[in-house]
């Protein structure tokens, strides 16, 4: 099968709206075709990786733990805009650990998010050949 | 060239359905394939038969279910996102003990990898959403 | 190799079209669609930062969109060049990918 590099790009905070669950269900059925997969966190979308969400007052099913689980499914590029983070008054310190174990360096155990800048974020979407937003 | 187009609002609420039926449309006129439309998010809703616009106003399923007819389109509904807004088929409806269904003709349920699929197989992907 | 974006959103209710703006390559274009193409007008507080944007990437608005909110294409900031669908459809199709932003 062809594969192709494959962007999904998140722009939207969770919880107010389904978009970011349901990205992310887009995201682990994707990975099932082996294509070339990098997530993308922009704009609101940079408040999905924060850590500490606890959903027990609002009723909702909290989803923030599965992103941990992306490197068993060999999703290892979540690109966050670092402009977007400091707009928000965040650091990377305010996002959780995302890693994953890199077969081709033993097992290393790497991170899966890597701040990039906002022209380096372009540059990333400009090097895809399907594009996905939510 | 082959266009998938992805649909990801609900009718009427958005212009979302509007949108992509008229850019389906043009993209066949112009010679272009369409293989097939997603409906994701909110967009499932677009699929039930069950919806009565008021009589001057257009029928966003109706016209669907038109274009898919004239040009056999692949017109599928998320079985995910379709399942937690209540859009069932009647195999859907059975098997999860439900006393009806409202898929409209034209449209079928199946599963997102249908939506990577799509992304795989077509030149070019457009999402029409909120 | 480009990409066509297209923007839904007025930018007067959300951030998309100056996301969008930021994130463009030259030689770019992008559509404004929908709420979008209020976006495409003159005057505003932010046509001078989308006029900018329109020397290196090319703008464009889907004209039945225009026409439905009432907005002239006189309206528009220079530049600026209204499409149909048909012209929507070449879009896509000129460019290699298509980014929506929602």
């Amino acid at each position: 099968m062809t594969t192709k590099k494959f962007l999904y790009v998140n722009r939207k905070a969770p919880y107010g709206t389904i978009y970011a669950l349901e990205s992310l269900e887009v995201v682990l059925i994707g990975a099932a075709f082996e294509q070339d997969v990098s997530v993308a966190f922009l704009d609101d979308g940079v408040f999905q990786l924060t850590k500490g969400q606890d959903t027990g007052g609002i009723g909702v099913k909290n989803f923030s733990p599965t992103f941990r689980a992306l490197g068993d499914y060999d999703v290892t590029k979540l690109y966050v805009e670092r402009e977007s983070l400091e707009e928000r008054g965040l650091t990377e310190a305010d996002l959780q650990e995302v890693t994953y174990e890199d077969e081709d360096d033993d097992w290393a155990e790497k991170p899966s998010i890597r701040i990039i800048s906002r022209a380096e974020m372009a540059d990333v979407m400009a090097d895809q050949d399907v594009v996905l937003s939510f | 060239m082959k266009f998938g187009v992805v649909v990801s609002e609900g009718p009427y609420t958005h212009q979302a359905a509007d949108s992509a039926y008229l850019f389906v449309k043009a993209a066949l006129e112009a010679g272009h394939e369409v293989p097939r439309v997603f409906f994701y998010h909110d967009g499932v809703n677009v699929a039930t038969r069950l919806s009565v616009p008021p009589q001057d106003e257009r029928n966003i399923q109706e016209n669907w279910t038109a274009l898919a007819k004239e040009h056999e389109l692949d017109l599928v509904v998320c079985i995910a996102a379709a399942q937690r807004r209540g859009m069932l088929d009647e195999n859907e409806a059975k098997r999860q003990g439900k006393d009806a269904d409202n898929i409209a003709d034209g449209f079928r349920i199946s599963g997102l990898g249908q939506l990577i699929e799509m992304g795989i197989q077509t030149d070019r992907l457009v999402t029409f959403g909120d | 190799m480009s990409t066509l974006h297209t923007v839904n959103k007025s930018p007067f209710a959300t951030q998309a079209l100056l996301s969008c703006l930021n994130h463009c390559k030259d030689g770019d274009a992008v559509l404004m669609i929908e709420d979008g193409v209020y976006g495409g007008m003159a005057g505003s507080g932010l046509s001078e930062i989308v006029a900018e944007k329109g020397k290196s990437v090319a703008l464009f608005v889907l004209s039945p969109d225009m026409t439905a909110r009432g907005i002239d294409a006189s309206r528009l900031i220079a530049g600026v060049e209204g499409t149909d669908y048909a012209g929507f459809v070449d879009l896509v199709a000129k460019h290699d990918r298509t980014q929506n932003w929602l």
